[in-house]
């Protein structure tokens, strides 16, 4: 394989490429789901209250759809294509797997998204806010459709089922159901919705806790922060149990990937600890200057502090996942998990005492916790996707034998060009979120930009009491 | 075996539907950015960008099933071609990012020049272009070895792939302007009717040179269309462009609203079933046909069932979803 003149090959190349778009591209999934669902809510409420508050926030929080959604289809496209353009070996073997799983996510889903966007975005007036409403539920239950064939491809990858090989090598299935179904899904499905509404809940209380730090009475961010906390409250510890059966099921069909993210490099026959924090060196093979817990890794994934656990130790060392990756990317997921915890708890006693709006050490912790979904999504998908490695399909597939045959500078070339344009459009348009999200919502708030000078949506703004 | 034979012949007619919807749909998208920077008022670019704006995502997902569909039906094809067209995917993708964000990104900018707009003028040519060559380069065969493209990153860029480019970049202006001709009125609408007369002319002489040249790229192309009695079922192809082109003309010689945009669907019709004709049924050309390239018959199978039920399903609510936006588009300051 050649090498360019940093002695980078194209499978580092690569490699880069792909974690770099996809981390890119996956914020704004994980938002859009979160934001389709809360919009189809908001229209909920106000069909049935007739409240205007919520078609404000409706109508305030579709103007950042529009915009987060669109950065979500152009980064996915570059994401469908680069199957074909980096990993041309893995597309030839597993297409005929993956491939109808995520052409099922175009015909079901994509295309519902789409087909109903446009009547979401601009359609108000003129199709009668029933007609409206089923085309925001068509593009929320998109979303989620979406998430569930995407996770379904993924979670083969991690956990191949349902499949045989034919002569020309590539993976065929013997029973779909098996493949769709297979075994790490169902946990990684439930994980990433979760974690898809808990980012959206964080960044909508942190807009709501910006907006009351400036002026308690607003009556939109006091809806939208007792919105966003009552869903981190209820939310968060669920999200710690899925986890939690998340990473017991990960202990089950992909033991290595848990060594590598609990820094095990060493067999625990008498149970294993549980390493806090420490420093993993993959030269020397262990965590050094470790902080651990004796016998608490047993006791969180086998439910007993002296059962025997494996380490790296046993497990061929050209197999070995990077752990120092996986290792602090899984303490970040987790460690922002218990502060989404604590948030909701917090913001629970406070409503509890009645002070929720109030409170400004909470709507600061609240504005603090904005980003976080999304650095704990980031973090987690770091993990398991590091965790994986060194294969695409795991076990069966080997990273270094999945790459297109190309050449390092055509690889390179490519990934200096996706940096340098997805640093230019995404910094924008986190700008124009960021522009979109200072403004409070205003009685009378206009849905996205249509028709010039100002759009009419055909319904007389109420002033609002601010009181409620 | 028979069955297997069938699947693959249907599937390559999927799939060769999804990207002609992909080529006509973001056609016309594709095209008024094209045409972008021939309407410098804010208030025309308002009104061109909104004849667009609830519709463009849908257009686009036709390219995703293009793709998506080709790496699940033909995985070889898929995994041949794709590093063979490196440079025009990747270029085509970052214009299709330029492009794509402009729509929510010009509204959100202050001050008189807008960099957005340049983004998606400069986007959609880009994403044009690309595809073009990327067709050319297609037509002109790749060089393959066992399952793995063979030969290097510059490969698919030739004279011919150039002349296509610029084809498609002639062809989707023609749409978008038919589009305009459409869905606008007043000055705007006279200025689209004007920019039609040239386009056609232009979109003939592209359409011509390509079909003139594309029988030296190898001899089997001229065999298909040349050859008695082949010439019995592909002769009407030519005839039937000259048809589409008189009643073009008359079109636009009678001022009619809707019609150019719908023969220019036409016009784009006939020339992509003739690369049909050209291909079949090779899908890469002259290497690997489509029995060769095709996923096993369940994996085929299970799609078919999918795409039988939801492609007519979407057919219908992105009909309902133009029916919500016909007519004319006004702008606020008419």
């Amino acid at each position: 394989m050649p090498t360019t003149s940093w002695g980078f090959d194209a499978i580092d190349l690569a490699r880069a490429q792909f974690a770099f778009t996809m981390s890119f591209h996956i914020v704004f999934p994980a938002f859009s789901i979160g934001l389709a669902s809360y919009l189809a809510v908001l229209e909920a409420r106000w069909l049935l209250t007739g409240r205007e508050v919520f078609l404000n926030l409706f109508n305030y929080w579709l103007k950042i759809f529009a915009v987060a959604f669109g950065m979500g289809v152009v980064s996915g496209i570059v994401m469908s294509y680069q199957f074909g353009t980096n990993w041309s070996v893995f597309a030839d073997k597993t297409g005929p797997v993956i491939g109808p799983l995520m052409a099922y996510e175009v015909l079901t889903a994509f295309f519902l998204e789409a087909g109903f966007l446009g009547v979401m975005l601009f359609g108000l007036d003129r199709v009668g806010p029933k007609l409206h409403f089923f085309a925001t539920a068509m593009v929320a239950i998109g979303t989620l459709i979406s998430a569930f064939w995407i996770l379904s491809a993924n979670s083969w990858m991690q956990t191949p089922a349902g499949y045989a090989v034919n002569a020309d090598g590539q993976f065929v299935a013997a029973d779909w159901l098996k493949v769709i179904f297979n075994p790490s899904f169902p946990y990684r499905l439930v994980h990433m919705v979760l974690a898809a509404y808990l980012t959206t809940a964080l960044v909508v209380g942190a807009v709501g806790a910006f907006h009351l730090l400036r002026d308690q009475h607003l009556a939109g961010p006091r809806v939208m922060f007792s919105m966003a906390m009552w869903m981190a409250t209820l939310v968060a510890p669920i999200q710690i149990l899925a986890g939690d059966q998340h990473g017991l099921n990960t202990l089950e069909h992909q033991p290595v990937k848990i060594m590598g993210m609990e820094g095990h490099y060493q067999s625990h026959p008498d149970g294993a600890p549980l390493i806090l924090f420490g420093l993993p060196d993959q030269q020397a093979g262990k965590v050094k200057y470790a902080l651990e817990i004796p016998r608490m890794g047993s006791l969180i994934l086998k439910h007993s502090p002296n059962a025997p656990m494996a380490g790296l130790d046993t497990v061929p060392r050209e197999d070995w996942p990077p752990v120092p990756i996986t290792f602090w990317s899984f303490r970040i997921m987790v460690g922002l998990g218990f502060l989404m915890f604590g948030l909701g708890l917090l913001s629970l006693w406070s409503r509890w005492r009645g002070t929720l709006f109030e409170w400004r050490p909470l709507h600061l912790f609240a504005l603090l916790m904005g980003p976080a979904g999304f650095i704990a999504v980031l973090a987690g998908w770091i993990t398991t996707e590091t965790g994986r490695q060194p294969f695409t399909v795991y076990g069966l597939l080997r990273t270094a034998d999945s790459a297109s045959p190309l050449a390092a500078p055509a690889v390179g070339s490519s990934l200096v060009a996706f940096v340098i344009v997805y640093f230019a459009v995404f910094t924008a348009g986190v700008i124009y979120l960021l522009r979109l999200m200072a403004q409070p919502p205003h009685p009378g708030e206009a849905g996205p930009p249509r028709e010039m000078p100002t759009r009419t949506a055909g319904i007389t703004p109420a002033i609002e009491s601010v009181k409620q | 075996m028979s069955a297997a034979i069938d699947l693959a012949t249907i599937w390559a007619f999927i799939i060769a539907f999804a990207v002609f919807v992909y080529v006509v749909m973001d056609g016309f998208d594709l095209g008024i950015g094209i045409l972008f920077p021939l309407f410098p008022t804010k208030a025309d670019r308002d009104v061109i960008m909104n004849s667009v704006a609830p519709v463009w995502d849908g257009n686009e997902t036709w390219l995703v099933l293009g793709g998506g569909g080709m790496m699940a039906a033909f995985p070889l094809a898929y995994a041949v071609l794709m590093p063979a067209l490196y440079t025009p995917m990747i270029a085509m993708l970052i214009g299709l990012i330029f492009r794509g964000v402009a729509f929510e990104f010009r509204w959100r900018t202050q001050g008189t020049s807008n960099r957005w707009d340049l983004a998606f003028a400069g986007g959609s040519w880009l994403a044009a272009l690309a595809q073009g060559i990327a067709l050319g380069a297609i037509l002109q065969g790749v060089h393959v070895e066992g399952r793995h493209y063979a030969g290097g990153w510059w490969d698919w860029l030739t004279p011919f792939s150039i002349l296509t480019g610029v084809s498609l970049v002639i062809g989707y202006a023609f749409l978008g302007a038919a589009w305009l001709v459409l869905k606008t009125e007043g000055p705007l609408r006279d200025k689209a009717y004007h920019l039609c007369w040239y386009l056609l002319f232009a979109m003939l002489a592209a359409i011509g040179t390509v079909s003139i040249a594309t029988p030296f790229l190898h001899i089997q192309y001229a065999q298909r269309w040349f050859t008695w009695p082949n010439v019995i079922l592909t002769a009407p192809v030519p005839i039937a462009v000259a048809v589409a082109t008189v009643l073009l003309l008359r079109a636009l010689a009678n001022k009619q609203d809707s019609q150019p945009f719908y023969l220019a669907l036409a016009l784009f019709a006939l020339s992509y079933a003739g690369l049909g004709i050209s291909m079949y049924p090779y899908i890469v050309p002259q290497s690997i046909t489509i029995w060769q390239a095709a996923s096993p018959e369940n994996s085929q199978l299970f799609m078919l069932v999918g795409v039988a039920i939801l492609i007519p399903l979407i057919l219908g609510y992105t009909a309902w979803a133009y029916w919500v936006f016909r007519g004319k588009v006004r702008g606020g300051y008419h």
